[in-house]
């Protein structure tokens, strides 16, 4: 690529971007917005991600319904499109919707790639393609430096959107030689044969859905029963269910809880040896092909020895709120890799952080917080008057996209005074502040949604649940007398 | 990635009287990569007076319980917090902060139930360590 057609050499900047993926591409939009300096850089040489190869089976799971209650582009819109960036002119909003051939609800991966490339491309987002991060260090200064395939990057905060995207093997002797879930053929490949899937999850059941139609049997096996909850934290969404219903119905599929002992490669096939966790036995198997659908890992090379922590197994990084991986160290997160701050999960509900839909909020409040604190840099706050400030709050509980994504992770909160700004819930609980009022909408367990009112009076937070309703329309007066009261 | 993160995981587990009766099997069920939490100095795991709060084992670091004035109560590996709240289904009556960098296994509240029906060791060791608070209480 000729040196004047690619932004961002080596170099000084306030921060610095690492990915090009949806996470990176909404991160640099939203620090454009708000008026910081940055550079992107990406290992990849289009924009996209994980999108650029999967899933695998090439449908997606979210939906973007091209027709909806609102209109496209609005902030309103944003709620039945789960799949394009988000930003503030109306022009690069909903850049998916129309891609789609509208043969499913869902786009297909082909029509997420190019919905993301129109965004880079549109609005624009300018990325320094084909520079690899390779190492990093923090100066003498305190500021980090990225040493990249183009040379060295130096940064007050660098935001990594790096996915969640190397193929990760859970540790069972044999599975090193075991086929990962991104090397998985066309499904005709299978033809006839015998098919065991590690791993129960989206990814496992993806593989089987596709396989189904092909494959002699196909046998998915994991230490952990399936949850088809259908709260936010259900493991398999409802598009992937097929294999579980043939598996109801006994002899071809099987959805089985085991702990797996040994992967033996055999003549023409494998063995499979384990014990079952949920229900007591041995388990022998000779099967013909085994894929590993055991997840993937961000890519945090050398993040750990500068102090970043992790969870799942090693695979997610653990983030503060604001999905820094310390208060104040400069090492942010974006797009996938946010769902490692889970946030309250009241109920045992999670964030979306791990979806589009989700991080693609994450990125405007952690790009608002980044500026301010890393930065130093004075932000205006949205300002209401303070006597709306009740049917605005309902208004918001009822409509506001970012906390029907968050479920109890990202709130409206407002001052007396009327300043208001999205925050992660735990922010508003954990630090203190002026009197205040954050609202949330939460899920309990039986996935009935409900509005909940935080209020922060000298420093003391009482909470207070309002009733769920039948059409989740928060905004009658019998809402406004209760919010008042409580205010 | 290393091999041995599960390994770690399980064996940590396997290291807790709470679940000392458990065979391997059932501890890599219970090793839920998900339901793994690690938690900064400082940062409030359980929060006073909010619904909806988890069942929390620690498997590695101190956490404080803080309850109005009282001088407040250490928690350190292989301690639980959070069966109050979930079993009896209330609000907490407590803050609980991490003391120091926290690892902890969380049961979501609404899977506690199913949980502690599907091992009753576990629940045998948990209603001993419940006794054992109430009798300090007591005497």
């Amino acid at each position: 690529m000729p040196q004047v057609e690619r932004p961002f050499p080596p170099g000084d900047y306030p921060v610095v971007v690492v990915g090009s993926g949806p996470g990176g591409l909404q991160t640099s939009y939203c620090l454009s917005r708000v008026g910081v300096e940055h550079a992107v850089i990406s290992r990849d040489d289009s924009p996209g991600g994980m999108f650029r190869l999967c899933p695998i089976y090439q449908r997606l799971l979210s939906w973007s319904k091209p027709d909806a209650p609102a209109a496209p582009g609005t902030r309103a819109y944003e709620w039945y499109d789960h799949n394009s960036l988000v930003a503030e002119e109306r022009e690069h909003q909903a850049l998916v919707p129309p891609l789609m051939d509208r043969a499913f609800i869902v786009p297909s991966r082909e029509e997420m790639k190019r919905g993301l490339a129109a965004f880079a491309e549109q609005v624009p987002v300018a990325v320094r393609y084909g520079c690899r991060w390779e190492e990093t260090r923090r100066d003498d200064d305190g500021r980090l430096v990225l040493t990249t395939s183009d040379g060295e990057y130096r940064a007050q905060a660098v935001v990594f959107a790096l996915g969640v995207t190397t193929p990760w093997r859970s540790p069972i002797p044999g599975i090193e030689d075991v086929p990962h879930y991104i090397e998985t053929r066309q499904p005709s490949e299978y033809h006839g044969r015998r098919v065991f899937v590690i791993g129960k999850r989206n990814s496992g059941f993806e593989i089987a859905d596709g396989l189904l139609p092909w494959a002699r049997q196909v046998i998915l096996g994991s230490p952990r029963p399936v949850k088809t909850s259908v709260i936010a934290q259900a493991s398999v969404r409802v598009r992937y269910l097929q294999p579980y219903e043939d598996a109801a119905l006994g002899g071809g599929t099987f959805a089985l809880d085991l702990a797996v002992d040994l992967i033996e490669r055999r003549e023409g096939g494998w063995r499979i040896v384990g014990r079952g966790t949920t229900r007591e036995g041995p388990i022998d198997l000779e099967v013909d092909d085994v894929i590993a659908a055991t997840g993937f890992a961000t890519p945090l090379l050398d993040l750990e020895e500068l102090g970043v922590r992790t969870v799942a197994q090693g695979r997610i990084p653990a983030l503060t709120p604001f999905w820094e991986s310390e208060p104040g160290s400069g090492i942010f997160f974006a797009g996938n890799a946010t769902q490692g701050a889970p946030g309250l999960r009241k109920h045992g509900v999670g964030s979306a952080s791990a979806a589009v839909h989700g991080f693609r909020y994450n990125a405007r409040v952690m790009a608002r917080r980044l500026a301010r604190t890393n930065l130093g840099m004075e932000l205006p706050l949205e300002r209401i008057e303070p006597e709306t400030l009740v049917p605005y709050l309902l208004d918001e509980l009822t409509t506001s996209p970012e906390l029907w994504a968050q479920k109890s992770y990202l709130a409206r909160s407002a001052t007396l005074t009327g300043e208001t700004e999205i925050v992660p819930l735990a922010h508003f609980l954990d630090e203190a502040g002026p009197d205040a009022v954050a609202v949330a909408v939460e899920m309990d367990e039986a996935g009935t949604t409900y509005p909940a009112v935080y209020v922060r009076r000298n420093g003391r937070i009482r909470e207070r649940l309002l009733p769920s309703h039948l059409l989740d329309d928060f905004r009658g007066p019998e809402y406004e007398q209760e919010l008042r009261a409580v205010l | 990635m290393a091999m041995t993160e599960r390994d770690e995981l399980v064996r940590s587990l396997a290291g807790l009287a709470l679940f000392a009766d458990l065979g391997d099997p059932d501890l890599e069920a219970i090793a839920d990569p998900e339901c793994e939490r690690r938690f900064g100095e400082g940062e409030r795991i359980l929060r006073r007076g909010l619904s909806g709060a988890g069942f929390f084992v620690i498997l590695d670091g101190e956490a404080n319980v803080l309850i109005a004035d009282d001088e407040p109560r250490r928690l350190r590996r292989g301690d639980f917090f959070g069966e109050v709240s979930t079993l009896l289904d209330c609000r907490p009556t407590a803050d609980v902060v991490a003391r120091t960098t926290l690892h902890c296994l969380e049961i979501p509240g609404p899977r506690l139930e199913a949980f502690l029906l599907q091992y009753p060791q576990v629940t045998y060791r948990m209603l001993q360590t419940v006794t054992r608070r109430l009798r300090d209480l007591l005497q």
